[in-house]
C-alpha cells in the first residue's frame, strides 16, 4: 500500500477502536433509556485524569485497576444521582440534566488541575515504539484495535448469552413492558453503565497514551465523535457503533493528513489546511447518514402512532 | 344516499401496506355533502388506518382520495413497495400525489383523534383558537407588529362563538386536559370546527364514554352537523350511535369491506353478524 | 399558574411593561454616566452588558427549545456567525492590516466609517445598528440552509445534527483558506466596541457602553415576545405541545419549525454581534458547544417556555459566575478564609453544582411556565378578592 497513506489509516483504525470502546456506552445507553448521555466523554476524560494522580501516588500494577474501578464507580454514580430520579420526566429534561453533569464533571476537572495540561503516564509496554510494515509507531497504535474487537465479542457474547444480556435486550426493545415481566429495570441500567464506563476507561488508557496530556476539555470532542459514530452505526446496535468508529477514525485520521497526501499526489502544492475539519467531518458525516438514513447502518425503523 | 347532491369524499381503491402487512385492501366509499357517514369493523379491522390515509398521515400504498371532486392523493405501489405489493388494482393509477396533513386541512377536511390529541398546555379558548391560524391572513411580520389587529380580535370572537356553541363556555379558561372526557371529546370537535371544514372526520368519539354521554354525543353530532353544514365521516365502536344517526355503513374486516349500505341492511347482513355483530361482544 | 387575562388586565400589563422598560434603559442610560470603569462597583455594568447578551441568546433559544419543542443545540454557531459578521464589518480601514496579519483581507470597508463619511457621526451608529441586522441576517440565512435537510430529525436526532453544524461552522471560520475573510484562526479585533460608545448631546458626552447593548437586547427581546404571543407563536407552541395534532389542524409543520429555527437564529447572530462588542474581540475558538450548553442551563435556570424566566436566569446566572461568587476563586467567600479550598475554578464548581440541584429538584427553573406578568395579575386579583371579601 501507498507509504503515505499507510501510517495515517493504521493510526485511524487505532483511534477508530477507542472512539469504539467509548461509543459503546453511549449506544447501550441510548438503546435503554434514549438517552444521549452527554456525561459519558468527560466520564473518559476524568479517568485520564485518575490515572495521572493515581500514577504518581501508586505502582501502575494498582493504579490501573484502581482506575477502571473508580471510573466504573463514578458512571454508576451519575446514573443514581442525576438520571434516575428523572425516570418519569420528559427525555428532554435528562438530556439537560447529562448536559449539566458534563459541565459539573468539566468545571470540577478545572478546578482539581488549575486548567493545565497534565501529563499522561507512560505505561511500559504499551507507550513502547515498535515498527510495523516499516514505519514506526507506538505498541498501543497496533494493539488497540485487536483489545477493542476482543472486548466487543465479549460483550456481544455477554449480551447474547447471559441472563443480564437477555434482560438488557428486552428492556431495550420495551421499557414498560419489561418492567411489567418482572425485570429489574434499575439493576440492568446499573449494569449498562458499568459496562459502559468500563469500557471507557480502557478506551481512556488507549486514547491518553498516545496524546501528550489530559485537560478538562479533552473529553468532550472524543465524547461526541463516539456519540456520532454511534448514530452512525444505527444506535442501539453495538456491531454498528463499532464499525461506525472505525469509519469515522480512519476518515478523520486521513483528513488530517489530506494535504501531505495530496501533495505527495501531487494533486496541490502546498497545505491548505484541510486538517481544520477533521474534525468537522464527522459531523458532515453524521448528517449525511441523518438525511439519508436516520436510523444509521444498522439502526431499526420506528414510526410514530397516530 | 344523497346523490343528488356533489360527491365529497371519493374513496377508490386504497390500499395501505406496511412491509408484508396489508392493513387496508382495495377499500373504496364514497360520500355526498351532508351525510353522516360511519365506518365499522372488529378491532384491528383497518379503520383507523383508512382514515389516516384519507387524512393524510399515511401515504397509501396504492389508490386514490378525492375531495371535492379533485384528486387530492394517488399513489401506486413504487421504490420498495414494487416487488413486495399484495393488493390489487396495481397498475391502475400512475401519479404520486402526497399532501401532509395540513394541506387537506387547509382544503376543507378537519378531523379528531381516537386517543384524543388536545394541545396539554392550554386553555379550551387557546385550543379552539390556534386552530383558527389555518384561516389567517397575516404574514409573520404583520402578525408579530401587531399590524393584524382586526383578523386577531376577529378570530378570538369566533372562536368564543364557536366555544357557545359548543357549550364549553363555561370552561373557556380551563385547562384542557382538566376537563372530563365527554367535554374533551367535545373540544376536539369544536377545534376541528374551528379550521372551518367541509368535512369533519371523527375518530371513534364516543370511545371511552358512558351511555348517558354517547346519548348526548348522538344528540350533539347531528346538531352539529346542521349548524355548520358539514358532512362527517366516523369510526365507530359503538352500534347504538353509528345505527341510530348514520345514514350509510361501510363495515370493514381484516382491511378489506365485506358490506356497505344503510343501517337497517348492515343490521341484516349476514356476513356483518358473523363478522363482527354476531362475534363480538360490543363495548 | 399562568394566568388568563380578561382584555382589561392585559391593557394594565401592557402599560406596566411599557414604563418597566423605558424606566429600565433610563436607569441604565443614568448608571453609564455615573459608574467609570474604575469604579468598584463597575462588575455591576459588565454584569448588565453581558447579561444582556446572554439573556437575548437564551431567550432566543427559548423560542426554539421552549416554545416550539425543538431541541437545538447549534446556538454557538450562529452566534459565530453573529460575532464574525459584525467583527469584519466594523474594523477600521486603517486597523485591517494589523489584524489580518496573516492575509490579505477582502473586506476592505467598514459600515460605521462608510456611513460616518456620509453622514456624520449619526452615520457611525447607523453603520453598527447596520452591522448588527447583517449579522442576525447571515445567521438566518445559514439557518435556513441547515433547517432544510435537518429540520426534520425528531427531537434527540435534531439536537446532535444542530450541534454538529455549529461545530461544522466554527470549523470553516477557522479554516485557513479562509483567512482573508475569516483571520483563519486568529482573533479579530479593533472593531466597534461598547467601551467606545460615545454620544454628544448638545454640551453634554453621554457614555453608551452599557446602554447600547441592554437597549438592543430589550428591543429584541420585545420582538420576541410579540412574536411568541401572536398568532404565530401560539402555533409553534401547538407543535411542541402535539405535532401531529398541530398538523392535523392545518399547521404546516415545515414552514413553523423553519420560522422558528430561522428567527431564533437570526437573533442568535444578533446576540454573537453583541457579545463580540462587549468582550472587543471576536475567535471562533470560544464559540464551542460548552457555550450553547452554558445557554441553555440559563434557560433551564429560568424556567422553559418562560421568556422572563430566561431573561432572569441569564443576569442571574452571568452575576453568579461572574460577580457575586468570584471570592469563591479569590481566597475568601462571605467572610471565611480559605484560600487552599477557595481558589481558581472553585466558583464554577459551586455554580455547576447549583445548576445541578436545580435541573434535578427545581425542574420548573425559576419561573416554569409563567411570567412575571401572570404573577402581578395573579397578585392583583387575589388583592381584590380580598378587598371585597373585607367588605
Amino acid at each position: 500500500m501507498d507509504k503515505t497513506i499507510l501510517p495515517y489509516i493504521i493510526s485511524g483504525i487505532s483511534v477508530g477502536g477507542q472512539y469504539a470502546l467509548i461509543a459503546i456506552g453511549y449506544t447501550m445507553v441510548y438503546g435503554i433509556l434514549r438517552l444521549i448521555n452527554f456525561a459519558h466523554g468527560d466520564v473518559f476524560m476524568v479517568s485520564g485524569l485518575l490515572m495521572v494522580y493515581l500514577a504518581a501516588a501508586l505502582p501502575l500494577t494498582v493504579a490501573i485497576p484502581l482506575v477502571i474501578i473508580l471510573t466504573v464507580l463514578l458512571g454508576f454514580t451519575i446514573e443514581r444521582v442525576a438520571y434516575r430520579p428523572l425516570r418519569t420526566a420528559p427525555r428532554m429534561s435528562v438530556m439537560i440534566s447529562a448536559i449539566g453533569v458534563s459541565y459539573l464533571l468539566q468545571n470540577l476537572a478545572l478546578y482539581i488541575t488549575g486548567g493545565l495540561n497534565k501529563n499522561y503516564p507512560q505505561i511500559p509496554w504499551i507507550s513502547d515504539r515498535v515498527t510495523v510494515l516499516g514505519m514506526e509507531t507506538s505498541r498501543v497504535t497496533i494493539i488497540t484495535p485487536f483489545l477493542t474487537i476482543i472486548l466487543v465479542v465479549l460483550l456481544v457474547l455477554l449480551i447474547n448469552h447471559t441472563k443480564i444480556g437477555m434482560a438488557m435486550r428486552a428492556v431495550s426493545l420495551n421499557f414498560e413492558t419489561s418492567q411489567l415481566m418482572g425485570i429489574r429495570i434499575n439493576s440492568v441500567i446499573s449494569a449498562t453503565f458499568i459496562i459502559g464506563t468500563f469500557l471507557a476507561a480502557v478506551g481512556s488508557m488507549l486514547f491518553f497514551t498516545n496524546y501528550p496530556g489530559v485537560v478538562p476539555t479533552s473529553g468532550a470532542m472524543p465524547g461526541l465523535k463516539a456519540f456520532v459514530a454511534a448514530v452512525f452505526g444505527g444506535i442501539g446496535s453495538i456491531p454498528g457503533a463499532v464499525i461506525g468508529a472505525f469509519i469515522i477514525g480512519i476518515c478523520e485520521s486521513l483528513i488530517k493528513g489530506l494535504d501531505t497526501i495530496l501533495i505527495v499526489n501531487g494533486t496541490i502544492t502546498e497545505q491548505i489546511g484541510l486538517a481544520t475539519f477533521s474534525d468537522a467531518f464527522t459531523f458532515v458525516l453524521l448528517i449525511i447518514i441523518l438525511v439519508f438514513k436516520p436510523t444509521g447502518l444498522f439502526g431499526e425503523k420506528t414510526t410514530d402512532k397516530v | 344516499m344523497r346523490k343528488d347532491r356533489p360527491c365529497i369524499l371519493r374513496v377508490e381503491d386504497v390500499t395501505m401496506q406496511f412491509g408484508g402487512v396489508v392493513a387496508v385492501n382495495n377499500f373504496s366509499m364514497e360520500e355526498y355533502e351532508g351525510e353522516i357517514v360511519a365506518i365499522i369493523g372488529p378491532n384491528g379491522a383497518g379503520k383507523t388506518t383508512a382514515f389516516n390515509v384519507i387524512t393524510g398521515v399515511y401515504a397509501p400504498t396504492n389508490g386514490r382520495v378525492s375531495f371535492n371532486g379533485d384528486c387530492v392523493i394517488e399513489n401506486y405501489p413504487h421504490g420498495k413497495m414494487k416487488k413486495g405489493y399484495l393488493g390489487e388494482n396495481a397498475g391502475k393509477y400512475t401519479k404520486v400525489l402526497e399532501p401532509t396533513p395540513d394541506r387537506l386541512t387547509a382544503l376543507g377536511m378537519a378531523r379528531t383523534f381516537q386517543n384524543i390529541r388536545l394541545w396539554k398546555s392550554m386553555t379550551v379558548f387557546d385550543n379552539v383558537l390556534i386552530a383558527k391560524h389555518l384561516k389567517r391572513t397575516s404574514n409573520l411580520f404583520s402578525a408579530t407588529f401587531g399590524a393584524n389587529k382586526a383578523e386577531e380580535k376577529q378570530q378570538r370572537e369566533e372562536a368564543d362563538a364557536l366555544i357557545e356553541t359548543v357549550g364549553l363556555a363555561g370552561v373557556r379558561n380551563e385547562l384542557a386536559t382538566s376537563l372530563p372526557y365527554g367535554k374533551q371529546r367535545r373540544l376536539e370537535i369544536a377545534r376541528a370546527l374551528a379550521t372551518e371544514p367541509k368535512l369533519l372526520l371523527l375518530d371513534e368519539p364516543a370511545a371511552g364514554m358512558n351511555p348517558q354521554e354517547t346519548v348526548e354525543l348522538t344528540k350533539f353530532i347531528g346538531e352539529i352537523r346542521d349548524a355548520f353544514h358539514v358532512t362527517i365521516l366516523l369510526i365507530e365502536h359503538h352500534m347504538d350511535l353509528v345505527m341510530d344517526i348514520s345514514e350509510r355503513i361501510y363495515v370493514l374486516d381484516f382491511g378489506s369491506m365485506i358490506a356497505s349500505g344503510t343501517p337497517a341492511e348492515i343490521q341484516a347482513n349476514e356476513k356483518v353478524i358473523d363478522a363482527y355483530l354476531g362475534v363480538t361482544d360490543d363495548a | 399558574m399562568k394566568a388568563v387575562k380578561t382584555p382589561e388586565e392585559s391593557r394594565l400589563i401592557s402599560w406596566i411593561s411599557f414604563f418597566a422598560v423605558l424606566i429600565f434603559l433610563g436607569l441604565v442610560l443614568l448608571l453609564d454616566q455615573l459608574i467609570k470603569p474604575t469604579s468598584s462597583v463597575y462588575m455591576l455594568m459588565t454584569v448588565l452588558q453581558k447579561g444582556s447578551v446572554y439573556a437575548l441568546a437564551a431567550v432566543s433559544m427559548n423560542l426554539l427549545n421552549g416554545y416550539t419543542g425543538l431541541f437545538s443545540l447549534g446556538h454557538a454557531g450562529f452566534m459565530l456567525i453573529g460575532a464574525y459578521t459584525y467583527a469584519i464589518f466594523t474594523i477600521p480601514s486603517t486597523s485591517r492590516d494589523t489584524v489580518y496579519q496573516y492575509f490579505d483581507a477582502v473586506v476592505r470597508f467598514s459600515f460605521p466609517e462608510t456611513f460616518s463619511n456620509a453622514m456624520g457621526p449619526v452615520g457611525t451608529a447607523l453603520g453598527v445598528l447596520v452591522a448588527v441586522i447583517l449579522a442576525g441576517l447571515l445567521a438566518a440565512v445559514f439557518a435556513y440552509l441547515i433547517g432544510l435537510p435537518v429540520l426534520r430529525l425528531k427531537s434527540d436526532y435534531l439536537a446532535i445534527a444542530t450541534l454538529g453544524f455549529a461545530e461544522i461552522i466554527r470549523a470553516i471560520c477557522q479554516w485557513q483558506k479562509l483567512g482573508p475573510i475569516t483571520n483563519g484562526s486568529n482573533l479579530l479585533k479593533s472593531f466597534a466596541r461598547t467601551s467606545k460608545f460615545k454620544v454628544a448631546v448638545g454640551g453634554l458626552k453621554l457614555t453608551l457602553s452599557t446602554f447600547v447593548p441592554v437597549l438592543i437586547a430589550t428591543v429584541s427581546i420585545i420582538i420576541i415576545v410579540k412574536l411568541i404571543n401572536s398568532t404565530y407563536g401560539r402555533a409553534f407552541k401547538a407543535i411542541r405541545d402535539d405535532e401531529i395534532a398541530a398538523e392535523a389542524m392545518g399547521i404546516n409543520l415545515a414552514r413553523h419549525k423553519m420560522i422558528s429555527f430561522t428567527v431564533s437564529s437570526f437573533f442568535a447572530g444578533v446576540a454573537g454581534a453583541m457579545m463580540a462588542m462587549v468582550l472587543s474581540i471576536a475567535q471562533a475558538s470560544n464559540f464551542k458547544s460548552a457555550m450553547t450548553y452554558e445557554i441553555l442551563l440559563m434557560v433551564v435556570l429560568g424556567g422553559i417556555g418562560s421568556t422572563s424566566g430566561s431573561v432572569i436566569g441569564s443576569f442571574l446566572f452571568v452575576a453568579a459566575s461572574e460577580w457575586w461568587l468570584r471570592g469563591l476563586d479569590s481566597g475568601s467567600f462571605l467572610g471565611i478564609e480559605a484560600p487552599n479550598i477557595f481558589r481558581n475554578g472553585f466558583r464554577l464548581v459551586v455554580f455547576s453544582i447549583i445548576i445541578m440541584i436545580v435541573v434535578l429538584f427545581f425542574r420548573q427553573g425559576i419561573m416554569g411556565e409563567r411570567e412575571i406578568s401572570d404573577l402581578i395579575i395573579l397578585r392583583r386579583r387575589k388583592r381584590k378578592a380580598g378587598k371585597e371579601a373585607a367588605k
